[in-house]
């Protein structure tokens, strides 16, 4: 696979058509990008860009250059050579298979070893509750089962260079293991988050607003600082709601 | 003159992504008309009218509409020479899935529909086989995974073709498959049909009602399968 050691977003226009304040950001390898802003404010419609590797064809009108080139066709259409991975913001499959048919399906399209398909399903179910089946049928998941299958399958079969992901922590799953998953050392990974700990986590965060980027915030030291006391409370809230879920009174272990 | 037939199953997609597409087309100074086939009714000649680019519709009515255009191409080229257009783009109603009336010389498009699942491009037969470019859409719907699970798929009934993934909303893949027109060469003056129309020739055909077994003729196919002529 072609190796990427940057990325970069020339800027386009915002929903009005006027041209965003980012002109360009570029990101290395090893790094992990928040993009943050209100509902609605184009956050998916940003790394919906960065996936299709968009050269002015799309509404934002932006560029996606990588190691400062615009990307050959056959990278952004063949899934054997594509660069980017993405778990969207979907929390349903469409698609009328099991979930064994289209996991090897979704391995040979990717040009990976379908065998990979067992080792799916095992991480997809240690971020579920309750186990997932290789004969089941996709659509009969849950929205919290959807989530752990689409996120098992991006870390194994589309194992990608770039890996973007749209608002982890409403899967209902556990996001800081879900996001170590698909965050492995050497990737650009690009997280759009409303989550503290996982905006802070960042090393930068753009911010978005009327479909346009409108700024990029450096986390600070002190932001880093405070992550890791955010991160306590977080799991400390995690354990509850485990408790919760598990149908225990929380009286008592508090 | 091109000539570039555009196939799929209903809503599809194929007026949404040809707009966008003929929007690029008109941008880079060509001069395309736009044929609309369809069964009974259509109101995407409304839409194609607003370019601004001459429109006909044809509707097939008890005549199969695959059939329709297939007799009516010498017709439909005419006319779009008369309009000094140097591309006639033919949207067909694509109803009927064991046709398919690309002719040799033509562009043949079809545009398949992501949210119909990884099992459709298994049912659609001809009309995808024999497609040189295969257009899929609504992929803003589902995840990336289920795209390439698709787009596998496609590849396995017809491994030559070239796929576009279009979006009929944003425009997505239109100018793409502008190119694909532009550089695609003019039609031959005799030509052919890629794939042979339904052999069976019946009495159904010539308007016969009734159901009872007893009052059919012709080629036809039984349940096992077993192919059989019956009459005269
Ligand atoms: N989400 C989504 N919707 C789309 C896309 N392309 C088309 N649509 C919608 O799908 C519906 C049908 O689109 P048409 O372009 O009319 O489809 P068609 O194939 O021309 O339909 P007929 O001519 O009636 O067979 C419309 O409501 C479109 O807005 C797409 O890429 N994504
Ligand atoms: N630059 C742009 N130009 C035109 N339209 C845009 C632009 N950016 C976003 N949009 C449109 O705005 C709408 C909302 O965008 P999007 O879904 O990306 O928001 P979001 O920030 O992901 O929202 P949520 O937090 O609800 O997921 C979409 O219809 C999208 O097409
Ligand atoms: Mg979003
Ligand atoms: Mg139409």
């Amino acid at each position: 696979m072609k190796d990427v050691s940057t990325l970069t977003i020339i800027g386009g226009v915002n929903k009005e058509g006027i041209p965003e304040n980012i002109k360009s950001i570029e990101f290395n390898k090893g790094e992990i990008i928040g993009i943050v802003g209100p509902t609605g404010s184009g956050k998916s419609t940003l790394i919906d860009d960065i996936e299709q590797l968009a050269r002015g064809d799309t509404a934002s009108r932006r560029h996606i250059l990588i190691n400062g080139e615009v990307p050959d066709v056959a990278i952004r259409v063949d899934p054997r050579l594509k660069l980017v991975a993405q778990l969207s913001q979907k929390m349903h499959f469409l698609a009328d298979m099991t979930v064994e048919d289209f996991l090897s399906m979704h391995a040979r399209s990717r040009g990976k070893n379908p065998k990979l398909v067992h080792r799916v399903l095992e991480l997809a179910n240690t971020l579920t509750g309750e186990p997932i089946a290789l004969h089941q049928q996709l659509t009969a998941l849950s929205g919290g089962q959807s989530r752990s299958l689409m996120t098992a399958d991006i870390a194994i079969i589309s194992d990608s260079p770039i890996v973007l992901i749209d608002e982890i922590e409403n899967a209902g799953i556990r996001k800081q293991e879900a996001l170590e998953l698909l965050a492995c050392e050497g990737k650009i990974v690009i997280v759009v988050t409303h989550d503290p700990v996982l905006a802070l986590m960042a090393t930068r965060r753009i911010v978005m607003k009327n479909g346009g980027m409108i700024d990029v915030i450096t986390t600070t030291l002190h932001e880093q600082q405070l992550c890791y006391k955010i991160a306590e409370v977080d799991n400390w809230l995690l354990s509850l709601r485990e408790i919760i879920r598990r149908g225990d009174l929380v009286e008592g272990t508090v | 003159m091109k000539l570039v037939v555009l196939a799929g199953t209903p809503g599809s997609g194929k007026t949404s992504v040809l707009l966008h597409t003929i929007k690029a087309l008109l941008s880079l100074g060509n001069n395309p008309t736009v044929v609309k086939i369809d069964c009974l009714w259509t109101e995407d000649d409304q839409r194609f009218k607003k370019l601004g680019i001459p429109v006909r519709v044809g509707l097939a009515k008890d005549m199969c509409p695959d059939h329709f255009t297939i007799y009516n191409t010498e017709d439909m080229l005419k006319w779009a020479e008369s309009e000094g257009s140097d591309m006639l783009l033919n949207e067909t109603a694509g109803l009927c899935l064991r046709c398919a009336p690309y002719p040799d010389g033509c562009l043949a498009v079809c545009v398949i529909d992501v949210t119909a699942g990884p099992n459709t491009p298994l049912k659609v037969g001809p009309l995808l086989t024999t497609a040189d470019i295969v257009v899929m859409t609504k992929g803003d719907v589902v995840s990336q995974a289920e795209r390439e699970v698709f787009r596998e798929r496609v590849l396995d009934v017809n491994p030559t073709c070239s796929i576009v993934e279009a979006n009929g909303l944003t425009g997505k893949g239109s100018f793409e498959l502008a190119e694909l027109i532009r550089v695609f060469p003019d039609i031959s003056i005799e030509m052919k049909l890629r794939y042979n129309p339904p052999l069976a020739i019946c009495s159904l055909c010539t308007g016969e009602m009734r159901v009872a077994r007893k009052y059919h003729m012709g080629v036809l196919r039984n349940l096992d399968g077993f192919m059989e002529y019956r009459g005269e």
